[in-house]
């Protein structure tokens, strides 16, 4: 059992970073500031929430696995809110047309 | 099982700096943020490992505390981006 979590926990965190380098690679290659944005939050959404999920069966206790996911949920709101307004902000200044 | 968290949090942090080669390049300021929004994503997920990782339940904590401060500086960037009335020109666009 425990090497079964073990191996669901590596899965996940290998997937996670994968994501947090497709964030990267996106951010870095991306045309335009839209593109850009939108490989910005596949990183911050997909790469933190699949970290999370490979964390879960590590640590010790209910309350720091709660802990991890009040941090996920925190990062998922202020992720979703600030995406919105970057982009609000670079269409209003129309960096790119 | 913590070198495995370890090492997923170096290749996170080593991404996340990578990603920093945005802010030098540009060109709009939107795209300057984006990667700050990575740094703080990124920093808190690293965060999340070294802490599992070292059994540091402290650490999570600051995880929290980082999450908090990194929406802030972004909903801090826009109401100063948007105060502005007049357009700004693209500094990739100036002659």
């Amino acid at each position: 059992m425990s090497t079964l979590l073990d191996v669901l926990s590596i899965v996940a965190i290998v997937a996670g970073a994968f994501f947090y380098l497709a964030g990267t690679v996106g951010l870095l290659r991306f045309p335009d500031a839209y593109t850009r944005l939108h490989a910005l939050t596949k990183a911050d959404n997909l790469g933190l929430v699949l970290v999370v999920i490979g964390l879960l069966p590590q640590v010790d206790g209910v309350l720091t696995a709660l802990k991890l996911l009040l941090v996920w949920l925190l990062v998922m709101l202020s992720s979703a809110a600030v995406s919105q307004l970057i982009a609000r902000s670079a269409r209003r200044r129309e960096t790119r047309p | 099982m913590a070198d495995f968290l370890q090492s997923a949090g170096a290749f996170v942090v080593l991404m996340v700096a990578l990603g920093l080669v945005r802010v030098a390049r540009g060109p709009g300021r939107a795209d300057r943020m984006m990667a700050a929004q990575l740094l703080g994503s990124g920093a808190v997920g690293a965060l999340l490992l070294f802490g599992a990782a070292s059994g540091e339940s402290a650490v999570f904590d600051v995880a929290l505390t980082l999450a908090l401060l990194s929406a802030f500086a972004s909903i801090a960037f826009v109401k100063f981006a948007l105060r502005q009335d007049q357009p700004v020109v693209d500094e990739e666009e100036v002659p």
